[in-house]
């Protein structure tokens, strides 16, 4: 009933890590999957592309401005994510121990409100 | 953030699979449930000194020890006993290509034809869903000995009925799949329109159904009736956010806000709905279809109620029931009138079915008003309210007899 985003964060070194053994990890993370999809638990998961192919829309001015490239500074960029329907925030977070990692690999979990949670005009 | 809590959530994903994998183990479900549960005690004692590194891994070996252990206390030691009391090797691994047919196995075994509709619902609950005694009595209003009592009969009565952990043979699949998914509808009926109580939703209890549901689908994918089922789950359920009022009142469906509705679960509901119509719709498919036709309208009055119509009409010719009926004549009253939808509803009356629910007068009330019949109309809601148990639900009858007078 509670969703739940497990958003997937990794540093240069551990994405490098992952990729190396990348048939292992298709593997595991296919399992994964099916696992989360045969608990009833699965709504939504996907990787992301490369962030270098990525480009950044910044609001910051009159007119938004277009960059290629990842996103900012920060160094544990965002890589997937899943989209669980699960019982307790605890079982997201036992779920996200079992997405393959390396060190520096993070994962954020953040709930999603249901539609009637969102303040309404008039509120 | 080691405690209590992440036993229990480990306990949820992994339930099934280790008391599937037990019973195949041992041959036995209720020893392997009654050692799935010692492992769980003794897993809520010993995580919060030390948390395993394998939590899943951890459950499995433990449960199978504590199976060996059983295994060896009993005094009649058959070959296959003897056989597996004598030092097996307790690995931690579940294997991956027997688990998903083990897994659905566990549904059939749980959802039994000898087991009461009572006791199906508790087993599901428990070795399916991973839910805890004292989850399921809080779901079901009911003492938490009352449900493992059903449970601990549930066991017994597999074991003297010589139940075995099988698939069922093709000539009993279409009926023993009837059962399973009869079960996990009775599960989201109970959350989604509570019999008796205070509140009117039990919204954890509905997601419990729909997560059964999403799990038989993903293992029988080729079954449209267990997509049929969960589209019909996941379609009512997306209605929920609007149905009660910030005090817990029920909103008439005339009266919700559909901008409260849920549209991923609606979007969900429709994908699995296109999954259950490849050979013709079943019961659960077409009433599937009929909660897919509220939820593409903006409004009641915009609501293609002549194909609701039909698709009651079909739903009554394959599987026929004075529910089906009643609400046939609701769709009726919408598509066509009051007049014709009184005589399918008195119909009902006069053939005796459905005596005794607050059902039948609360529709022949509302037809009645609809007519302008008002001192009659009052009497049937007054009547409904008499007859129906939910606190919530009455109110609601009594205060539109109320409006009456």
């Amino acid at each position: 009933m509670p969703k739940y985003l497990l958003i997937m964060r990794g540093t240069d070194e551990s994405n490098a890590a992952l990729m190396a053994n990348i048939d292992e990890l298709m593997t595991t993370t296919r399992r994964l999957i099916e696992e989360m999809d045969k608990a009833g638990v699965l709504l939504a998961a996907e990787g992301l592309d490369d962030p270098d192919d990525g480009v950044v829309v910044d609001f910051s001015t009159e007119t938004p401005v277009v960059t290629d490239g990842p996103y900012g500074e920060t160094k544990e960029l965002f890589g997937g994510f899943f989209l669980l329907d699960v019982a307790s925030k605890q079982e997201a977070v036992e779920w996200a121990k079992r997405v393959p990692s390396a060190r520096g690999s993070k994962i954020e979990i953040r709930r999603v409100p249901g539609s009637d949670e969102v303040p309404r005009v008039g509120e | 953030m080691t405690g209590t809590a992440d036993v229990e959530a480990v306990w949820r994903i992994e339930s099934a699979r280790i008391v599937a994998a037990l019973t195949r183990f041992t041959g036995d479900f209720g020893l392997a449930e009654d050692a799935a549960q010692e492992a769980v005690a003794e897993a809520l004692v010993s995580w919060p000194r030390a948390a395993p590194a394998n939590p899943a891994g951890w459950l499995m070996a433990t449960a199978k020890r504590r199976a060996i252990d059983a295994i060896r206390r009993r005094t009649a030691l058959q070959d296959r006993y003897a056989l597996l009391a004598a030092d097996p090797p307790v690995d931690e691994e579940i294997d991956p290509d027997r688990i998903d047919d083990d897994v659905l196995a566990l549904m059939f075994i749980s959802c039994h034809p000898v087991l009461s509709p009572e006791t199906r619902v508790a087993l599901t609950l428990r070795v399916v869903g991973g839910l805890s005694s004292e989850e399921i009595a809080r779901a079901f209003l009911v003492p938490v000995p009352t449900v493992q009592a059903r449970i601990t009969r549930g066991k017994k009565t597999i074991a003297a009925a010589g139940v075995p952990f099988e698939l069922p043979s093709a000539a009993e699949r279409r009926e023993r799949l009837g059962g399973v998914l009869n079960v996990i509808y009775v599960i989201f009926t109970e959350g989604s329109t509570a019999t008796s109580g205070d509140r009117l939703l039990r919204p954890d209890l509905a997601y419990e159904a729909i997560r059964l549901a999403r799990t038989l689908a993903a293992l029988r994918p080729g079954e449209p009736e267990a997509h049929g089922l969960l589209a019909l789950c996941e379609l009512t359920a997306a209605r929920f956010p609007a149905r009660t009022g910030p005090d817990g009142s029920p909103i008439l469906l005339e009266d919700q806000d559909r901008g409260l509705w849920d549209g991923s679960a609606i979007r969900r509901g429709l994908a699995a709905l296109a999954k259950a119509s490849p050979r013709g719709l079943g019961p659960y498919g077409l009433q599937a279809a009929i909660a897919a036709a509220h939820a593409a309208a903006p409004s009641v009055e915009a609501t293609d109620w002549d194909r609701i119509v039909l698709l009651y009409e079909a739903l009554g010719r394959v599987a026929p029931s004075p529910v089906v009926e009643l609400n046939r004549a609701v769709a009726v009253a919408m598509a066509t009138g009051p007049e014709p939808a009184l005589a399918i509803v008195e119909d009902l009356i006069a053939a005796g079915r459905l005596p005794g629910s607050h059902l039948v007068p609360t529709v022949r009330g509302e037809l009645l008003a609809r007519l302008g019949r008002r001192p009659e109309a009052r009497a049937e809601l007054e009547l409904a309210a008499r007859l129906c148990a939910n606190r919530r639900e009455r109110s609601v009858l009594l205060r539109k007899a109320a409006t009456l007078s």
